[in-house]
Order: structure tokens, then sequence, then C-alpha cells
């Protein structure tokens, strides 16, 4: 009966070995082409100077000695201003944790109306960053806006954040912790849903009350909300792109640039094509949230393992 | 406004416009055209265009394409990749290089060796690349002072024609409360018009483009120059605060409450101070000043331009429609006021009945010796000009960082121009 087992066909011979790939394929198919490639032509692009139509021309570690001001160059003062900004955005942007806990905490009661409430809370999340940007510029407007109204009324004198390289990113980051803060609060009031009653019952009968009830009872119960809402947070900040380029656009001369405006200045923009130079940025970036996500995987792993 | 076109353009169908192409009338097959004239007005009249061409050649298609003005900053490059298109609108000057160096325009001197284009000859030097050209003008239109006229005449003034007259009418004003000029920098775009007036007025036409070539050091005293009469006016306070904060449109409105008194800008302007509610009696124009005697005028005057592509699949259709666009009754019926508003190249082309394209004819044709500029971003490289205009904005706000500024473009420049 050998015969009987050659004529059954391939695929049947290895279905159990092969079809787990089958489903896997278009997947992995598309990962590869607009994930895995990208990156590696990223990298062999960045050895190069292109304007992104002619001849590419191998220029070795240039763009890096440049960027990065290896040798006797000064490192790249736009990277710089780039870099320190990033910095900037991921520290700050972090603040709209607490502060979506707060909300969360603060809207997490059972009062007529509170699904309105609440909508009317996570309403920034909903519209698109570019109306923020917008919103926000119109507030601090020097002359028309809100702000310098409300500092009038204090007898603060005005001030022009976004036109001030000192202040404009903090305006900026100001700006996106709006919507950022209701993403959080809302991933908080979705945990706080699954707080178990009965351990909260426990800690009151012994006598565990404000903010020890919240440190040592709500938070740790909080602990995947807190991952969360850490996770895209820092994705959040490293896609800072679309309030700058909104908002100041980069400026006032080039004090508000992050990573990914610059990388797309010098590539993308109307006087860029400068495609090696933005590609060599790129992977620097690269690097930069390669380190982050490394250190969420090693968390994650370490979460569930621990779960074990 | 499109249909006052169509039929000025019919008109001039009838007139015989085909008399300067007889040899055109077999032509066939497809044109296909992308255009960038997305704002309403050059929209009605690029239609009108591709529609009256269309017209004139029965056995022609013509397929017109409109894409924003702004997006097709940067799509130009795909469209003229993979199937390009026969003809498309760009800029003229170095904004042309990418697409010369990488082969993408179609060398079209055999165009401009045509008797009719003696008639464009004014443009010839920015269509110019390599010793080829690479493009045709449709429009160009002239840069200076917009002022208002009524301000100026509370206070006594009259307009200036050289620095001293300049600084001393601009003292005049900020006595009386009123800012000499308002700007937008937001862009950065518009603080590269001033150094262009400063730079050529201060040292000329041909340093200007030595400047722009990248042969003349950024730290150079002439430059320095140019900055220390720029800073005489930043240091009066002659323009409006927070400029950086606002785009050219977002400053009209000092120009319009009279909060400002005057505006260096291209003749679009003009249009959005008028819908802003100025008259033409409140407002009048007039010519940078002269600040060193010794320097013929140079001006601004940005020309819009149309190309082939070189990889065209009907390229005698494009020459025709390139010879069509740039012929002089097209050309005034195209530029006058009630289409696009701005200055034929042709110079055989007439000009319409506006006291601004007049006097910016005249001063184009009679009062601009030194050269015509393309504008800091054209005749600049792509690269120095962003970094430049970048430094221009930061000394309009911080004057005291020029050395620091002027070091940076010049390591720029070294690193560009190598």
């Amino acid at each position: 009966m050998a015969s009987a087992d050659t004529n059954r066909s391939w695929y049947k011979r290895n279905e159990i070995a092969v079809t787990p790939w089958l489903f896997l394929l278009p997947a992995m198919i598309f990962f590869a082409v607009y994930v895995i490639i990208p990156i590696g032509q990223s990298f062999w692009i960045s050895f190069h100077e292109w304007d992104g139509l002619g001849e590419k021309t191998w220029v070795g570690t240039a763009n890096y000695e440049r960027l990065l001001g290896w040798g006797d160059q000064n490192m790249d003062r736009k990277f710089q201003v780039s870099f320190w900004n990033n910095l900037k955005w991921l520290v700050l942007y972090l603040l709209a944790i607490p502060a979506g806990l707060f909300i969360a905490l603060f809207l997490n009661q059972t009062v007529t109306g509170i699904r309105f409430y609440k909508s009317m809370f996570f309403f920034p999340f909903v519209i698109s960053q570019v109306v923020v940007g917008l919103v926000f510029s119109w507030f601090y407007l020097p002359r028309e806006g809100l702000l310098n109204a409300i500092l009038g009324v204090f007898g603060a004198g005005p001030v022009n954040i976004l036109g001030d390289p000192t202040l404009a990113t903090y305006g900026i980051i100001a700006a996106g912790l709006w919507p950022q803060t209701a993403y959080c609060m809302i991933l908080y009031l979705t945990g706080l849903n699954a707080v178990d009653p009965e351990q909260v019952e426990a800690a009151r009968l012994d006598g565990a009350k404000g903010h020890k009830m919240l440190w040592y009872v709500i938070l740790p119960q909080l602990k995947p909300a807190t991952f969360i809402a850490f996770v895209v947070t820092i994705i959040g900040a490293l896609r800072s792109f679309d309030l700058i380029s909104v908002m100041t656009n980069g400026g006032p001369f080039g004090s508000t640039r992050v990573l990914s405006f610059y990388m797309f200045e010098e590539s993308l923009s109307e006087f860029g094509f400068r495609m090696g130079f933005g590609a060599a940025i790129a992977v620097v970036l690269f690097f930069i949230m390669l380190g982050f996500i490394t250190y969420f995987l090693y968390a994650m792993y370490r979460e569930e393992k621990g779960a074990h | 406004m499109h249909s006052i076109l169509k039929t000025s353009l019919a008109a001039l169908v009838a007139a015989g416009v085909t008399a300067s192409s007889a040899a055109a009338q077999d032509l066939s097959g497809e044109l296909n055209i992308i255009s960038d004239m997305s704002n309403p007005a050059p929209r009605a009249v690029m239609e009108g265009l591709a529609a009256d061409f269309d017209a004139l050649h029965p056995d022609l298609e013509v397929n017109l394409t409109i894409v924003d003005r702004e997006a097709w900053k940067t799509q130009i490059r795909n469209a003229l990749g993979a199937n390009p298109p026969d003809v498309v609108n760009w800029y003229a000057a170095n904004r042309m290089r990418p697409y010369v160096d990488a082969g993408l325009f179609a060398d079209i001197s055999d165009l401009w060796a045509e008797p009719e284009f003696e008639a464009l000859a004014s443009t010839k030097g920015a269509m110019t690349l390599d010793d080829a050209q690479w493009g045709v003008p449709y429009t160009y239109y002239q840069w200076g002072v917009y002022y208002r006229k009524d301000i100026f005449d509370q206070y006594g003034l009259t307009e200036p024609s050289n620095w001293e007259e300049e600084l001393a009418n601009c003292q005049t004003l900020l006595d009386n409360g009123v800012k000499c000029y308002t700007i937008g920098t937001k862009f950065l775009w518009t603080a590269g018009g001033w150094f262009d007036y400063i730079n050529s007025r201060t040292n000329g036409y041909d340093f200007h483009i030595a400047l722009a070539r990248g042969e003349v050091e950024w730290t150079d005293d002439r430059v320095r120059q140019t900055f220390a009469n720029w800073r005489q006016l930043i240091d009066m306070g002659a323009f409006i605060d927070d400029h950086q904060t606002y785009s050219w449109q977002e400053a009209l409105p000092f120009m319009v409450n009279g909060e400002a008194a005057s505006y260096l800008m291209g003749n679009f302007a003009v249009a959005a101070m008028r819908d802003g509610g100025l008259t033409d009696d409140q407002l009048d124009f007039y010519q940078f000043p002269v600040i060193n005697a010794d320097v013929d005028f140079a001006e601004d005057a940005p020309t819009d331009t149309f190309h082939i592509a070189s990889g065209a699949q009907n390229m005698d259709a494009a020459k025709e429609f390139l010879r069509f666009v740039t012929s002089a009754e097209v050309q005034t019926a195209i530029n006058g006021g009630d289409a696009l508003g701005q200055l034929p190249v042709n110079a055989n082309a007439s000009i319409d009945d506006d006291k601004f394209l007049a006097q910016g004819f005249d001063m184009l044709s009679n009062n601009a010796g030194g050269g015509i500029m393309q504008f800091f971003d054209r005749d600049f490289d792509a690269e120095m000009a962003s970094v430049g205009m970048e430094g221009l904005q930061e000394f309009m706000v911080f004057p005291d960082n020029l050395d620091d500024i002027l070091a940076r473009l010049e390591e720029t420049r070294q690193r560009i121009y190598q």
C-alpha cells in the first residue's frame, strides 16, 4: 500500500506543517513589503547621495558623519535641536498619564449624565490632530488669541508662544497633551471598570483611604492600563509631526523641529529631496525607536513570565 | 470670468492665431497637460487654454489635469517619472535644475531659435541652464512696495527714491504710531524678498547672482553691508511685531487696518488687498528705493512656465502648445485683469489697463537695467534657499545673532557648492 501514500498530494502529506505558514503568509508578505524591505532600503539609501531622480552616488558614511559630527565636523545643528526637542516631547508627553488618571478617577462615578461628561472629555481625541493644532495656534495668537486675553485680565504681558524659539516647543507639546490626556483617560476608565470591588471593600475594612487606597490598592490593579498608556504616549510623542507642521512648520527658525519633521524636510519637502541625508536621519530615529520597542517587548515578556 | 476669457480667446482663434502655426493643422493623437494653476482665476485660464487649443486642432484630443499648486511642488517628481504627461507647469531658473539634471525636461532650444521667440528674449536667461532652454514663460509679475497712499498723504510723505528718504519716511510713520512695513515670515520666503532687494540695491545684480551661485562667501563684508542696511530698519522697529507667527495673508490686515503703511510684495497681493476693502485711491506702488547709487536697479519678477517632459508621447503637439501659449495674442488674453491679472512675457503683447500692471510693466521694461531676479528661493540652490531663508527670518527677529547666522550659511554654502 505504499502507492496509496505517494498518491496523496504533496499538500495532504504536509498539511499540518504547511497550513500555519499559509495562514501567516499574507501577513508576512505585507509586513516584509511595507516594513522590513523599506527599512533595508532606508539603510541602503542613507549611504548614498541621491536627489530621488538621478543616479545614486555612494558616499559611505558621509551622511552620518555630517549628522552626528564624527571626525573634524561639528554635529549637525538642526539634528541637535531636533534630538533635544524629541526628548522634551518624550518626557513632557508622559504628563498625559497622570492627568488622564486624575480625570478618569474624577469621572469614575455615577451621577446623572456622566456618559455625556465622559464623551465630552474624550472629544479632543476624536478630532484630528490638524484641527487641534489649528485651534491651539489661534489660542496662542499674539494679539487676538484667547491666551493673551486671559493673561491680560491678570495684567500679564502679551506672549507670543509660537513665535518665541524658547517657548514654541512647549506650546506645541501642551496642544498635544490635550488629546493625549483624553486617550489616557479612556484607557484608565476601562481599567477602573475592571478593579475588583472586593479588594476595595477589604482595603476599606482595613482602614485604607485617600491616596493610600489609590497607591496600594487601585494603581497596582491598573498596571495593564498604565502600561498601554505608557506605550501609546511614547509612540504619540514620537509621532508629533502633524502638530508641528500645522502650528509652526518647524519654525521659528527651526526651533521646533523634531527628528521626524527634520527627516521629512530634508527628503520630501519643497526644498528637500536630499534622500540620502533624510534616510540617515530616518535610520537614527529608527534606532531610537528600536530602543523603546525593545524595552516594551522585554517588559511585556517579563510580565507574562511573572503571570505564569 | 471663465466665459469672458473663453469668448476673448475664441475671438483670437477667429482672428487667426492659426496663422502662426499653419504647419500644425495635422496634429493628432492626445496631448496630456498637467497644470498647477489651481486657484480659481488661473484655473479658468488654464481650462480656457486647453479648450481653445483643442478647438484649434480638431484631430487632437487635449487632456488637462489640474493639481493643487502646493502639492505639485512635490508631485512633479512622480508625474515626470513613469508615464509622463506631455506638458507641465513649473518655475524658471534654478528651480528647473533637478529636472534638467535628471533629463526629465526636454531641451527645447530649437523652439527658442524660431524668430517668434525673440519677443520672449527678456526671460531667455531665466529659462537657460547649461546653454540650452528648457521651457517657456507664460506670465510674470513685479515685486515692489505697495503702500497706503492715504496714510502717506496724511503725514505728508512722498514715495521715497533713495534710502535716506526711505528711513525718514519710516521715522515719521513710527512717530505717528504706524509701522512702516507689514510682513509675515512664518513660511520664510517673504524675508527672501527683502534680502533680494536690499542685497541687489547695496551690491548690485551681478553680486547677488554670484552669491546665489555660491561664488561669494556669506561672511563677505559686502554681504554684511546688506545686513547692516537691513538692520537700520529692524532697529527702528519698522516691521510689525511677531511677524514670525504670520503667513503673508495673515499680515495683510495690518495694512488694511492702517496699522502698517506698506508691504514689500509681489503683484498677486493686490487682489487680496482689494478684497480686504482697499480701493485703488488708497493703494499705490513704488519701486524699491536706491541704496547704493552706483548700482543699477534689479527687480524681482518671478516667471511661471510651461515645460515639455522628455518622455512626452506627442512632442509635436506639445511644442505647438508652447508656441500657442507664448503667442502675443494668447499672452495678452491670459494676463488680462479679468484672467491672471499679471504681466505677459511676450514683448508684443499688450498690458491690461490696471494701474499696478502698468507701473510694473514700465518699471521692468525701463527701470530694471541691473537685471531680473527670479526670487530668493528660485535663484539659490534649494538647500541653500531653505537654510538661508531660515537665517533671514532669525535675523529679522534677533539681529544680534547675525555672526552665528552667517557662519551657518557659509558652512552650508561650502558643503553645497564644493
